[in-house]
């Protein structure tokens, strides 16, 4: 029954999500209270169900119910709790529905916390987010529906891609789904806007804590999936420019200059026509990056299990909102009352060279995914673009970001002193400067990108932590003043504070994990030896075990350092039994400053076993620094400020510098 | 005026940049009968794609080697790779091996790809495939049925 329930439910929402996208909108147009207001019932009810379908397709999976297709194909009555659960977003089919589920319950959140908003533009909201949700349940219901039942029902599941059965992946598609679906309500409030042909800085207010929390969960979703691919591809690489990441690097490049050129648009009442063209440009990108991932145009080391007539069905949706969009745009932005113009040093000037440098990025990396694409359908071959060519376009760019993502934040709003800045920043310049130097002296190969990294990765921490420091004058003060005025420093200005420093902790990471990455691939027999960075492995011997729905050969190795053993590793080769399938499981042991990465390979039939040892200096860097950022944007997403829904201070505190982030 | 300036340098540099990265940055992707047609130097990089020739898997002396051929059905290349093969590597299945020619005409790969699907066939490969008109893998079964080797 429960998947009749789920089926049901779904067309409920679809419906109700059709009278979401009609009602307010009329009621926006006819200045008619009730009818803008059904739409906030409307958007609970519509969560409300898809919730319900999801409860139920969650139900099926949990109990085994296996007279539903889908559950068949993903699942297994073997496998554990955790993954039967997860099994409903590891397919293509459960994965839109959690998909909607996502979708509608932002849909909901602005029905509930968008008090503050002006009653015409939410309702217009409301109206944009229903009609989104109307196409993609449109899509579940005509192309892939996760209800549908198989007849005769078969005895057990074919189980869950073995690949998938990791706790990093389980809680990867919900995490970047909330950044991707996060961007539909910037993109709703930019077509509201523009319907309503008004935008003012209230705009930029109402909008900046969506895109905040959207690109929050974003670069927690992007980072978990490249740890996952870290761990799990036993590769020991953690991102590959494949097709695939990029679709989620892109919205992620160009949600991050939205979310500063909404601060602009907030301050200084500028920069709103361009605010709302990156809006709509952020969830263009994220429906592109569905459309590659779904469709298999392009190949990639991780997909989905794709389908041309899904692929074109949601180009279709593509198709429809970017082009309506951007028609809308070009219609109505002209008629948008510009700002004030203003002097290119100084806070502003500074955060359109942050736009202009992450959307040219996003430009690059765009061109390369598609390339290829371009070049085979006018035959000229099939190419693949790889790594060189995003090393070689989006570092350089990425160079004078950091540059200046030191500078900004000292710079005052309207009219700022370079120099006088720059003074105040000699210090972290030179300690920059003579770690790159230092670089260069010791080390020879790659010593370039190796110098510039951790120069660059140096002045971007100095820079955030030097300019808190002067704010709450640390060592120029009593240490009770310092404290008093950290804990009155605005959250939104700590948040910045972190997330600016997290990503020179990122780039630290990248780069040194690049250059300095060691490894030694032989074969090893019980008993044999190998040096690595310092560590001696050595290698106890190999055995089977059996283990839930997998049996394997586990190998066993012994780390250790000057003599002493630190530590036992135990690296796998799956079976997993349903399935037939193997799987690699990497054995690593890390501190916070390096990781010791272990693969056992096959055996070469002479008592040896292939082995593949890696040192990754300061490669948990990378995420550390991810999970830093996503503090960051929830740090400031506390800010009082920000707060959907708290009502506005009349007085602001006054602070020593102007101390937006 | 000042930033569209600005805007205008970047995106001409990134031009530049973009141009200067696809000449290194791009790779071709070719069957075993495609490289011996185009006859593609020793050295160049480029991906090389077709199934593992059955039984032509072996390790070779250091232990973790391996040589095995790739074949299209009309012609085979042999390949060696050291380091630890991907668990969807299987002899009969599609692969994509990155990586060049040697002198001797050996295909050296850096990178072997398997996807995570035990069907793995790059769409680029089946599509190659197909225009050879060796595609017969409609429902599964053996890709070549006439296996060469």
């Amino acid at each position: 029954m429960s998947a009749e329930i789920g089926h049901f439910a779904l067309i409920v929402a679809a419906i109700l999500a059709l009278g979401q996208s009609v009602f307010p909108m009329a009621g926006a147009a006819r200045r008619h209270g009730a009818l803008m207001s059904l739409g906030n019932t409307l958007a609970t009810g519509q969560f409300v169900f898809v919730l319900i379908a999801f409860g139920a397709l969650t139900w099926a999976f949990v109990t085994s119910d296996f007279s539903v297709a889908n559950v068949v194909q993903n699942s297994h009555s073997g496998k554990p709790l955790l993954y039967k659960i997860t099994g409903v977003w590891g397919n293509h089919e459960g994965s839109m529905v959690l998909w909607c589920l996502i979708l509608s319950l932002f849909g909901a959140c602005v029905a509930w916390f968008g008090g503050n908003v002006a009653p015409g533009l939410r309702a217009r909201v409301i109206a944009v987010q229903g009609l989104i949700g109307l196409a993609f349940l449109a899509f579940i219901l005509l192309t892939s529906n996760p209800f549908d039942r198989v007849n005769p029902m078969p005895p057990d599941g074919r189980g869950l891609n073995p690949i998938l059965q990791d706790p990093g992946l389980a809680f990867h598609p919900p995490l970047l789904y909330l950044g991707y679906v996060g961007f539909s309500v910037t993109f709703s409030f930019a077509i509201a806007a523009l319907l309503e042909g008004r935008v003012d800085a209230a705009w930029g207010r109402w909008v900046r804590p969506w895109a905040l929390a959207a690109w929050s969960f974003l670069t927690l979703g992007i980072g978990l999936g490249s740890w996952w691919a870290y761990y799990e591809l036993g590769w020991g690489g953690f991102w590959f420019w494949d097709p695939v990441e990029n679709a989620s690097f892109m919205p992620w490049l160009v949600g991050t200059a939205l979310l500063h050129s909404a601060i602009v648009a907030e301050k200084r009442d500028a920069l709103k026509s361009w605010s709302i063209l990156l809006a709509i440009l952020t969830f263009s990108l994220s429906l592109l990056g569905t459309f590659l991932v779904r469709s298999g145009v392009l190949t990639s080391v991780h997909t989905f299990a794709t389908d041309p007539e899904r692929g074109l069905f949601i180009l279709a949706i593509l198709a429809v909102t970017v082009g309506g969009a951007l028609l809308l745009y070009a219609w109505r932005a002209p008629t948008l009352k510009g700002g004030g113009l203003f002097r290119p040093i100084s806070r502003e000037g500074a955060l359109i060279l942050n736009n202009l440098l992450m959307t040219v990025a996003a430009l690059t990396v765009l061109f390369g995914t598609l390339y290829p694409l371009v070049v085979d359908t006018f035959g000229l071959g099939k190419i693949s673009v790889g790594p060189p060519y995003f090393n070689a376009t989006f570092l350089p760019l990425m160079a004078p970001m950091i540059l200046a993502m030191g500078i900004a934040p000292f710079l005052p709003w309207k009219r700022a002193d370079l120099i006088g800045v720059l003074d105040r920043l000699k210090l972290i310049a030179g300690v920059a400067i003579a770690l790159a130097a230092a670089v260069v002296f010791i080390e020879d190969r790659h010593s370039f990108a190796a110098a510039l990294g951790l120069g660059l990765a140096a002045w971007l921490i100095g820079a955030a932590g030097w300019e808190t420091a002067g704010r709450i004058r640390l060592f120029h003060a009593p240490p009770g003043e310092s404290l008093r005025r950290a804990s009155a420093m605005p959250r939104s200005a700590w948040g910045m504070t972190i997330a600016h420093a997290a990503a020179g902790v990122v780039v630290a990471g990248i780069t040194v994990s690049g250059v300095w990455q060691t490894e030694v691939i032989r074969t090893m027999k019980p008993g044999d030896r190998a040096d690595l960075a310092g560590y001696t492995i050595g290698f106890a011997g190999v055995r089977e075990v059996t283990v839930g729905n997998y049996r394997a050969r586990r190998g066993h190795f012994i780390v250790s350092e000057g003599g002493v053993a630190v530590d036992a590793l135990w690296p796998e080769k799956r079976l997993y039994l349903p399935q037939r399938v193997p799987t690699t499981e990497a054995a690593i042991r890390t501190t916070l400053f390096s990781d010791l990465y272990v693969v056992l390979g096959d055996p070469d039939g002479k008592g040896g076993h292939a082995v593949r040892l890696y040192h990754n200096p300061l490669v948990p860097w990378i995420w550390i620094g991810a999970v830093l950022m996503f503090l960051g944007g929830m740090i400031s997403l506390t800010d009082r400020r920000h707060r959907v829904g708290a009502p506005r201070r009349s007085a602001r505190p006054a602070s020593p510098r102007p101390s937006e982030a | 005026m000042t930033f569209l300036a600005v805007g205008l340098c970047l995106l001409g540099m990134a031009v530049a940049l973009v141009l200067a990265a696809l000449d290194d940055g791009v790779t071709f992707f070719y069957t075993p009968s495609k490289v011996a047609t185009e006859a593609v130097p020793a050295g160049q990089p480029f991906r090389l794609g077709g199934l593992v020739e059955t039984g032509s898997r072996k390790t070779l002396d250091d232990g973790v080697s391996v040589a095995f051929r790739v074949t299209d059905c009309i012609r085979s290349l042999s390949v060696v790779y050291k380091g630890v093969l991907p668990d969807l590597f299987r002899e009969g299945q599609g692969v994509v091996a990155i990586g060049r020619l040697e002198e001797s005409g050996t295909f050296r790969a850096d990178t072997i790809l398997a996807k995570h699907d035990e069907n793995y066939m790059p769409k680029d490969l089946a599509d190659q495939l197909k225009e050879q008109g060796q595609w017969h893998r409609d429902g599964g079964g053996e890709p070549c049925p006439e296996a060469k080797s």
